[in-house]
């Protein structure tokens, strides 16, 4: 029997397992972690897996915004029909309906500021419902999805008698 | 004129050889790029908030002694633990003691019960410093030889087969360093019937890696047998089961007229544990379950790849319950756990340690540590498979 949280903490934090290694960590038969994945894919459970990268250590230009956005909710469909809009943007990586002073967050990860300047004027402010945004830009990432973006340090445990 | 070292020195300690660890240690050092699987300590940094309490002890200027046994909430924070886990109840004034981690522990309680000549019998393959302990307090080792085929877990008959009219005390660590070894309470429910017989008869139980346990989360212990509480010297600590190692804290429970004693011993020689460390252990024994289990389960996962491991490389191991150690048997290969251990970090670059380190019952068997990271340990692995490849193909 295959403890399905313990399966998923250990996948949430290393998508990149194999389905063997997986099944020894867990102490499971490959082909039962094999069975439980496609079960918890169905299920919607199992999303997604994507790898985190420091896209600073590398060529490629690329700025993250918060963007806060107020809105009217419409009749029915509360807040989740201007929702399920902006997540069609491919660059809007992350969407959250928020408790507090305004109603979604969303994630845009553009290639500079103007380009998330145009998206929130062109695509955000303009739909109907948007009262107002308010856009923060991300200076520098510490940590994103529990990784640390500092070097690893090496093993410093010295020699000891035990 | 040269001084002549050798006769100023006890004999007793100028015959204790150093630890057999040591030297692998010393070899792996001067080698670049080694994987040390050789270390009996957590590869963790201590959880945030243990630290945080510590850093806010000394922002609050807690930087002067404690009172010889330890802070009253300190000791208080250890049994309330104590109560919550094992369902014993000890009296933090009198039969709690605040030490310089459990090494310290196990010294004060051996130089405390023991007299010259004393039987004092010890369970191995064990920890180096319980055969140490007992000959600095001038006591004589006797030792059992736990087995394999038991799982290295201690045997009724064994225990009494070991007790004469000099027998004081015993020194017993489960779950067990290098074995990881567990005894259940079934288990030590004979070793209790034994001890029964002999009333006279003391306990030394030291369970630093209580916590570490993969076959239940309940810790057992002798203690915990109401007939037995008040003849257990129950030693225990953080560095283990919080990755304190560097906090250099532990605790002594057990009865008042032992500790006491132990507690003269600990004023005169240490006076008092480090004062940070005693406010950081509060936060580890009040707060601490959630971040030890998630330890706890990385080292399960990480337990699990070592056996597959020795599995793929073709070597015996019986299944360890326990602690962060795999001691698999290296017999079928023909070479001597020091020669095992030798040619495996020269050729491959890998530190474990020799069996025999821990007692002549180690022998034919390595101690491989898993408080490692798992990419370190899937390496290792993949580089013995290919050691034991090479033996076996005479290559080695």
């Amino acid at each position: 029997m295959i403890d399905q949280i313990e399966l998923l903490k250990l996948i949430e934090k290393n998508s990149q397992l194999t389905l063997a290694e997986i099944a020894t960590q867990i102490g499971a038969a490959a082909a039962d972690v094999e069975k439980e994945i496609a079960d918890l894919k169905a299920q919607n459970i199992i999303l997604g897996a994507t790898t985190q990268i420091n896209w600073d250590e590398t060529t490629l230009d690329r700025v993250t915004a918060m963007i806060e956005v107020r809105i009217t909710p419409v009749r029915e469909k509360g807040f989740d029909k201007l929702a399920d809009i902006l997540c069609e943007y491919e660059n809007v990586t992350a969407c959250y309906l928020m408790s507090g002073g305004f109603d979604l967050m969303l994630i845009y990860e553009g290639k500079n500021l103007r380009d998330i300047a145009s998206f929130v004027y062109d695509k955000v402010a303009t739909q109907e419902g948007v009262l107002s945004t308010a856009t923060h830009f991300i200076l520098r990432k510490y940590k994103d999805n529990g990784i640390l973006f500092k070097t690893k340090d090496s093993d410093d445990r010295q020699a000891i008698v035990l | 004129m040269s001084i002549d070292y050798s006769s100023k020195i006890s004999e007793v300690v100028g015959n204790m050889p150093p630890s057999a660890i040591r030297k692998f240690f010393d070899l792996a050092s001067e080698m670049d790029d080694v994987i040390s699987l050789s270390i009996g300590e957590p590869d963790f940094v201590t959880p945030w908030s243990i630290r945080e309490a510590g850093i806010n002890s000394l922002k609050d200027g807690y930087t002067h002694y404690s009172p010889n046994s330890g802070y009253t909430k300190s000791k208080q924070a250890i049994c309330d633990y104590i109560k919550r886990r094992y369902d014993i109840e000890y009296d933090q004034k009198t039969e709690c003691l605040i030490t310089v981690g459990g090494s310290e522990g196990i010294d004060i309680a051996a130089r405390a019960l023991t007299n010259p000549g004393d039987e004092v019998i010890i369970v191995e393959p064990c920890f180096v410093a319980y055969k140490a302990a007992v000959t600095f307090a001038h006591g004589t080792p006797v030792v059992i030889s736990t087995k394999q085929e038991n799982d290295f877990k201690l045997m009724p008959e064994e225990l009494e087969a070991a007790i004469t009219d000099k027998t004081k005390y015993i020194i017993l660590g489960y779950p067990g360093n290098p074995t990881g070894a567990v005894m259940t309470m079934e288990d030590l429910a004979p070793i209790r019937d034994v001890l029964m017989k002999h009333p006279e008869i003391i306990v030394i139980s030291d369970e630093l890696y209580c916590e570490l346990n993969y076959i239940s989360d309940e810790p057992s212990s002798l203690a915990r047998f109401p007939e037995l509480r008040d003849r257990v010297i129950m030693i225990n600590g953080f560095s283990k089961s919080y990755a304190m190692t560097g906090f250099r804290i532990g605790y002594v429970l057990g009865p008042k007229e032992i500790v006491s004693q132990m507690t003269k011993i600990h004023q005169y020689c240490i006076m008092s544990a480090p004062s940070m460390a005693q406010f950081a252990l509060i936060e580890a024994a009040t707060n601490g379950d959630d971040e030890v289990k998630k330890m706890r389960d990385e080292y399960n996962h990480r337990r699990r790849v070592i056996l597959q491991g020795l599995k793929d490389a073709g070597l015996e191991c019986f299944v360890p319950y326990g602690a962060f150690y795999a001691f698999p048997s290296i017999k079928n290969t023909g070479l001597t756990s020091e020669e095992f251990c030798e040619k495996f970090l020269m050729s491959k670059k890998v530190a474990i340690v020799p069996g025999t380190a821990f007692g002549v019952s180690g022998t034919g068997h390595v101690r491989i540590s898993y408080a490692a990271s798992m990419e370190n340990i899937k390496t290792a692995m993949k580089r013995l498979a290919e050691f034991t490849d090479e033996i076996r193909k005479g290559l080695v």
